[in-house]
């Protein structure tokens, strides 16, 4: 083992912490803004407004983020002329453009499902009582419909948390210089492949747990509501647990 | 349609060599997966904590990187360890054993919770009739335990294929000539890279929408000998 290498290559694994975060949670941001939208029209009985987001959660989750990455990052090129003419040209050249706009698709994609899942879990007890109060359709959803929605939604949610941390390895590939770049720059130099990946494996895990216990937390406050009180004899009856992290999608 | 400029039957044998390793891959993450669910049902604390330490290890890092780590880095560690023994000798696995035994590796941890919850499904009383008709422990396990526990871990498959054929598209970066390379390639040659790679998506939509069905037909297959309320 050559620990020195390691040692040498910790600040620039350090100073890659931030792209990996940045790419995680600027694509989820706009994904979940993109999915809630989704998942509403997914829902409609209009199949006009209902098929067109079927077909795109089942393009995108159905092919790897890989392909979709490449094709919007090579594929692209094949069209320059029509992007220069529009002024895109500047956005698609850009790795980091491509990379947050496959990122933020793919992961718009699943959560589109994801919200889904929650909406449909929504008891239509509440939906009767938030109707016999008077609500209109858009302030029952706001106020009754999303609120449960996200509780019921919000552990499938982490797993797509997680799984889109570590999909952000694959930016490393089209020439952002993320963890796991950082690696591969430095072991092509030195051939310490072995070390390097294992010591990008490890800030993988520690963002990785890292970040579940973080979102453990939040989903312990969400659900504040839903358990007894302390002291009280029966077991919580919180939402339900996470799966452990980076769980199947 | 598409015009792939004559790269149409590059593209087959790629999807060819996908195909391959993702049921190579399958295949392996199964026994791993097995041995995994083993692992975790033991009544040795010994190899719970290993089988946990393994799908805590897998579940954290990303694919990506364990499959770069295991192709470039099992050469050269283990030319270190030969050196530190003393003798020098070579290890290099070729991109498709490599990618393989990595997929079926890091799937492994997936099918090891579905083992185990497919023998958790599996009810007590069962067992216990066995036992009591004076079956051996490996006679029991081929004959009432194992295709019971197929049965229930059958979704489970099915969703870590869905996943695994997907992934991969990543041995790509290790050079191992599957579809997303010979894509690469055939971009490469006709400088029309989008061309290429808007028909993989389409091929791995295809494979994606076949899956669908055959799991759901085998699902009703496994199934039919249950009574449905």
């Amino acid at each position: 083992m050559d620990l020195l290498i390691v040692w040498e290559t910790l600040p620039q694994f350090f100073a890659a912490i931030p792209t990996t975060l940045l790419l995680t949670f600027s694509s989820l941001a706009l994904g979940l803004i993109m999915a809630v939208p989704l998942a509403v029209l997914r829902l409609s009985k209009n199949p006009l407004l209902s098929m067109p987001v079927y077909g795109f959660v089942l393009l995108f989750r159905g092919t790897p983020l890989l392909v979709q990455l490449f094709l919007i990052y090579y594929g692209s090129g094949q069209f320059r002329e029509a992007f220069e003419a529009v002024g895109l040209w500047t956005y698609f050249r850009d790795a980091w453009f491509c990379a947050t706009l496959a990122l933020t698709l793919n992961t718009a994609a699943y959560t589109t499902e994801i919200i889904r899942g929650g909406i449909l879990g929504v008891p239509h007890g509440e939906v009767e009582a938030a109707r016999a109060c008077g609500m209109s359709g858009p302030l029952m959803f706001r106020r009754i419909v999303l609120p449960k929605a996200a509780r019921i939604a919000f552990p499938a949610y982490t797993n797509e948390v997680i799984f889109l941390l570590q999909a952000t390895s694959l930016v490393s590939l089209v020439t952002i210089t993320d963890i796991t770049r950082v690696a591969t720059v430095t072991a092509a130099r030195s051939f310490d492949f072995f070390e390097l990946y294992i010591t990008a494996a490890i800030f993988y895990i520690i963002l990785v747990y890292g970040l579940s216990g973080i979102f453990k937390r939040i989903e312990h406050m969400l659900s504040g509501h839903l358990r007894e009180r302390p002291g009280a004899e029966s077991q919580p009856a919180g939402g339900a647990t996470v799966e452990g992290a980076g769980s199947l999608r | 349609m598409i015009d792939l400029h004559g790269y149409g039957w590059m593209l087959m044998e790629g999807l060819k060599v996908t195909l391959l390793v993702g049921v190579a891959s399958l295949a392996l993450s199964i026994v791993f997966g097995l041995i995994g669910a083993w692992g975790k049902l033991s009544s040795s604390r010994a190899a719970r904590r290993v089988a946990e330490t393994y799908t805590i290890v897998i579940r954290g890092v990303p694919e990506l990187v364990l499959i770069l780590l295991i192709y470039y880095g099992s050469s050269t560690a283990f030319l270190r360890i030969s050196e530190a023994l003393g003798a020098k000798m070579r290890l290099d696995l070729d991109p498709f054993t490599s990618g393989v035994i990595t997929l079926g590796f890091i799937y492994g941890a997936f099918t090891t919770e579905v083992f185990r919850g497919a023998y958790l499904a599996v009810p007590v009383g069962q067992i216990e009739a066995a036992k009591s008709t004076g079956m051996s422990r490996i006679l029991m396990f081929r004959r009432i335990i194992l295709p019971q526990m197929m049965r229930y871990a059958l979704p489970g498959l099915g969703n870590i294929w869905m996943v695994l054929i997907k992934a991969t598209a990543l041995m790509s970066a290790i050079q191992a000539d599957e579809l997303v390379r010979k894509a690469r390639i055939a971009a490469g040659a006709t400088r029309e890279p989008f061309t290429f790679y808007f028909a993989v998506l389409l091929i791995f939509l295809a494979i994606t929408l076949i899956s669908m069905q055959v799991i759901r037909y085998l699902e009703a297959w496994a199934e039919r000998g249950v009574r449905r309320a």
